[in-house]
């Protein structure tokens, strides 16, 4: 666990990780997520977005909802950079056991590798997970 | 230590609830605080008191509620998340109130340790 930093007025500024496990569709937990996210971003937070296992699959370029009555908030992704989210991360093991490359996701996000991903998490004050 | 908890499951569907219900129980039996219970995605379902289980299961709804009363514990229900599922200040049950993702964050921030319950 990392020490939060308390800036000159008096406010503390925690290192944040949403965690996303799960597909873009089949379940609420993505889009509520992607929603908790674009709020929390206001907060001055040092926010910080995983993805692995299936979650992988939620910045995947070229999704096709319109059958399943569902919102396409893929491109909502893109948008996290003007909220100031730049710290995004792919686990690379996630990546290569569902056939994913870069050139398939939404946004650039940076890869790494399983055991990074671990160090990641340990590295955080708070981790909201789903 | 200063507990944030997070209930991202609906009750009896999942044990998340129980399993969130039994630690902030045990926690406050040590002397611990608990900050604020949040509850997000189907959690939110934890405070609609029309929930009407049968007599001999445990009542989740109550449950909380009782502990909020006995305990004065904040217990919050995600705004939009409610929205979505119908969970509005008509349905909800006695200690529960309605608010934002702010309030998470700040109890995130002012907590020691945030504990999750859920998948």
């Amino acid at each position: 666990m990392s020490d939060a930093t308390e800036t000159a007025d008096g406010l503390v500024t925690k290192r944040f990780l949403y965690v996303n496990r799960k597909a873009p569709h089949g379940t609420v937990y993505a889009l509520e997520v992607l929603e908790m996210i674009l709020v929390a971003a206001m907060y001055e937070q040092d926010v910080h977005v995983a993805f692995l296992d299936d979650g992988v699959f939620q910045l995947r370029k070229n999704q096709a909802t319109e059958e399943l009555e569902m919102k396409d908030f893929s491109k909502t992704y893109r948008a996290l950079e003007d909220y100031g989210v730049e710290k995004i991360f792919l686990e690379k093991e996630s990546m290569e056991e569902r056939g994913l490359t870069p050139d398939d996701l939404v946004i650039p996000a940076a890869t790494i590798d399983r055991k990074q991903m671990t160090e990641l998490m340990d590295s955080m004050d708070v981790v909201l997970s789903a | 230590m200063k507990f944030a908890i997070v209930v991202n499951e609906g009750p009896y569907n999942h044990q998340a609830s129980d399993s969130a219900y039994q630690f902030v129980t045990h926690a406050l039996a040590k002397g611990h605080e608990v900050l604020r219970v949040f509850f997000y995605y189907d959690g939110v379902l934890n405070a609609n008191k029309l929930s009407a289980p049968q007599a001999d299961d445990r009542n989740i709804v109550k449950r909380w509620s009782q502990l909020a009363q006995d305990n004065q514990i904040d217990l919050t229900v995600c705004v939009a998340a409610g929205l979505r599922r119908g969970i509005i200040d008509d349905v909800l049950a006695p200690g529960f109130r309605i608010a934002g993702i702010g309030q998470l964050i700040d109890s995130c921030i002012d907590a020691g340790r945030t504990v999750v319950f859920g998948d």
